[in-house]
């Protein structure tokens, strides 16, 4: 009788939680996907995922996404790894800094995005800045359909700012947690700095980036609000395209295609993540 | 080569003072050991050796040179740390290549002194194993592997053997003492085991809160401690000490009297008498005695007797006859008693 009960205890106190994941995101998801490989009667097809493939569009949509996570995944780790050795030495008002750092993870994507518009925008900080500073007489249009290259750029500072700070948290924490006794021994056996990052504390930190990875590459496939308010329609990203094809052309089946791209992308994403960063075996005490 | 002089060294962490001004040479080649209870100060002075605490006053050198101010990577020393540090990232071989590696040596004359390492330390069978598959006595051995093999000329070991087993342990202490004699490296070792202290050290330097009480070869520091603190660590068991005061040429205790000479202790003086377990002998005359218990250890047997109320340890032979609640004498040589001052604990010249 015990036996029993203590078997079924834990199924019975995750069940409110598996309810409320199945009922608010699960159902919700399977239903999204359903969408675009089946057809309003039921039937199964890949018609949808084909106008997706033929869409104008579709190819500028995957190559700016991929674009985007290429130039902003790796500045943002590099710049956070950066930041959180800094804390890590722990200088003076260190927690300080990590606080002021970390204010920007509080502002929305979208508003995050019109703040960078009224820097980067014709009449904005920027062009003023630099007129009143006579670095240039007349104002400098940045965002514009002709100028890809200063898009991407004012995309990329934007999510680096909003963003970094993120990756930084989970690196500082993941940098916490690896003992002192390690960078001392490092040090003794004659490793300078930039040898004791390369050997000992990058290799203990892999746990960490892993997380931080997959979670900024996730949220960088979904980089929308942001694309939005400085580009507009100029630079299709595949989230983008997917809230338009449901909001503007009213066509969920697209919708859905462009968000089962977004799914496939980051499964494979996150499975090259886990298989090169992952722990060996040998490395775990079982 | 290089001996290591510390001169003056302070270290405080915020309130507490772990280490109160110590001055010590140790001398090139020289095997000393820091002996203390816990938290006496051990492990910082160690620490202060090899850069990774900053003094707040008071200046190092290794050889000649001045070290103070240097990063633990420019003071040429190896460190065994009393909690491994083995990197868990990296197999036992590349962990015990880890400092020639920094250092860069090259590979066919880094691989060969890995696996020198790795056989002084029996670790061949590992070489290509994680620290996470190894026991605790393994990768300790590991970190000794490891700091072995930089050929450094100072060895830093922050009680390298603490986690082996009895056996293991005695065996390790042994390999230790050979190697030490064939490389000749100028070795501080910590420990808290007055045994090991012993058996290994050229000579120990006693710790108590801070400070080096005493700092001399084992075997003076047996007969000879500076004070009732050394006399009562070192030696197992401990020695023995009775309270009393001076009188007229002899010392007085609870229920006896002992003559004396007392040319050169003044009358009234609070003193304590110290002895050695294996100096009392149970004779006719001497102080009176009740035996408490007898604890038959194989080659003798420790004998427990209360003088007063104060307990007694004495060595006594495996077949001795007394027996518990038994009234004895305890006699010894005068030769043989420690005079300690009873207020502060220090000899008396003698
Ligand atoms: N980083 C630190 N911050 C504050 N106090 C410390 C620190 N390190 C050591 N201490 C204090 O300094 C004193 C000496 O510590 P230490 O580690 O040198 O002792 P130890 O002799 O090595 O002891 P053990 O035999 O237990 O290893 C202790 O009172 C300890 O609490
Ligand atoms: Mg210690």
């Amino acid at each position: 009788m015990w036996a029993r009960t203590e078997e079924i205890l834990p199924y019975a106190l995750l069940l409110p939680s598996l309810v409320f994941l199945a009922l608010l995101i699960l159902i919700p998801m399977v239903q999204a996907l359903l969408l675009a490989i089946q057809a309003d009667s039921g039937e199964f097809t890949t018609a949808y995922l084909q106008r997706m493939a033929v869409d104008v569009n579709f190819n500028d949509a995957w190559r700016n996404t991929l674009l985007l996570i290429v130039l902003i995944v790796p500045l943002q780790i590099v710049l956070a790894l950066a930041m959180a050795l800094l804390v890590n030495s722990r200088f003076k008002g260190h927690q300080w800094f990590l606080y002021v750092y970390a204010i920007p993870l509080a502002i929305s994507d979208l508003a995050a995005g019109i703040l960078w518009l009224a820097v980067f925008t014709e009449r904005g900080y920027l062009n003023t800045a630099a007129q009143g500073l006579g670095i240039v007489d007349q104002a400098k249009v940045y965002l514009s359909f002709e100028n890809f290259g200063g898009l991407v750029a004012a995309i990329v500072i934007a999510e680096s700012w909003r963003a970094t700070a993120i990756v930084m948290v989970i690196l500082v924490a993941g940098l916490q947690l690896i003992p002192r006794d390690f960078f001392e021994a490092a040090d003794l056996f004659g490793a300078n700095r930039l040898r004791r990052t390369l050997y000992v504390v990058l290799p203990l930190l892999r746990p960490s980036l892993q997380s931080a990875l997959i979670i900024r590459t996730i949220f960088a496939f979904q980089t929308f609000a942001v694309v939005l308010a400085l580009a507009g329609r100029n630079m299709p990203v595949i989230a983008a395209e997917a809230y338009s094809w449901y909001a503007n052309n009213r066509d969920a089946h697209l919708a859905a295609s462009y968000a089962l791209l977004l799914l496939g992308l980051t499964i494979v994403f996150t499975f090259v993540y886990l298989r090169v960063l992952g722990l060996r075996e040998a490395e775990v005490k079982r | 080569m290089a001996g290591i002089r510390m001169q003056g060294i302070v270290k405080t962490f915020g309130k507490t003072t772990a280490i109160k001004e110590i001055s010590l040479e140790v001398k090139d080649g020289e095997f000393l050991v820091l002996l203390g209870p816990s938290g006496c100060g051990k492990t910082t002075l160690l620490r202060c050796i090899a850069g990774l605490e900053t003094v707040d006053a008071g200046r190092i050198f290794i050889g000649d040179r001045d070290v103070t101010d240097l990063p633990p990577r420019h003071r040429n020393i190896a460190m065994v740390f009393q909690s491994y540090a083995v990197f868990p990232h990296m197999t036992v071989r590349s962990n015990i290549g880890f400092g020639l590696r920094m250092k860069r040596v090259p590979k066919p004359q880094l691989e060969r002194r890995v696996q020198e390492g790795a056989a002084l330390l029996a670790l061949e069978p590992f070489l290509d194993r994680y620290p996470a598959q190894l026991s605790g006595g393994q990768r300790q051995r590991v970190a000794v592997a490891r700091a072995l093999v930089m050929d450094a000329p100072v060895l830093l070991m922050d009680e390298p053997l603490s986690n082996l087993d009895a056996l293991l342990r005695l065996q390790a202490r042994a390999d230790l003492k050979r190697l030490h004699r064939e490389v000749k490296r100028t070795t501080v070792y910590v420990t808290h085991d007055q045994v090991e202290a012993m058996s290994m050290g050229d000579r120990i330097a006693v710790m108590r809160e801070g400070v080096i009480e005493q700092c001399e070869p084992p075997m003076q520091l047996y007969t000879n401690p500076a004070s009732q603190f050394v006399g009562g660590f070192i030696g197992s068991p401990p020695m023995n000490f009775l309270r009393g005061r001076t009188k007229a040429g002899a010392f007085e205790g609870e229920g006896f009297s002992l003559p004396m000479d007392g040319s050169r202790v003044e009358d009234g003086r609070e003193l304590l008498l110290g002895i050695r377990a294996e100096q009392i002998r149970f004779g006719e005359r001497g102080v009176p005695a009740r035996v408490q218990v007898v604890e038959p250890l194989g080659a003798t047997a420790l004998v427990t007797v209360l003088v007063g109320k104060v307990p007694v340890k004495v060595d006594a032979p495996v077949n001795t006859t007394v027996r518990p609640d038994q009234n004895v004498s305890l006699a010894f040589e005068p030769a043989d008693i420690r005079w300690m001052d009873a207020t502060t604990g220090a000899a008396l010249a003698h």
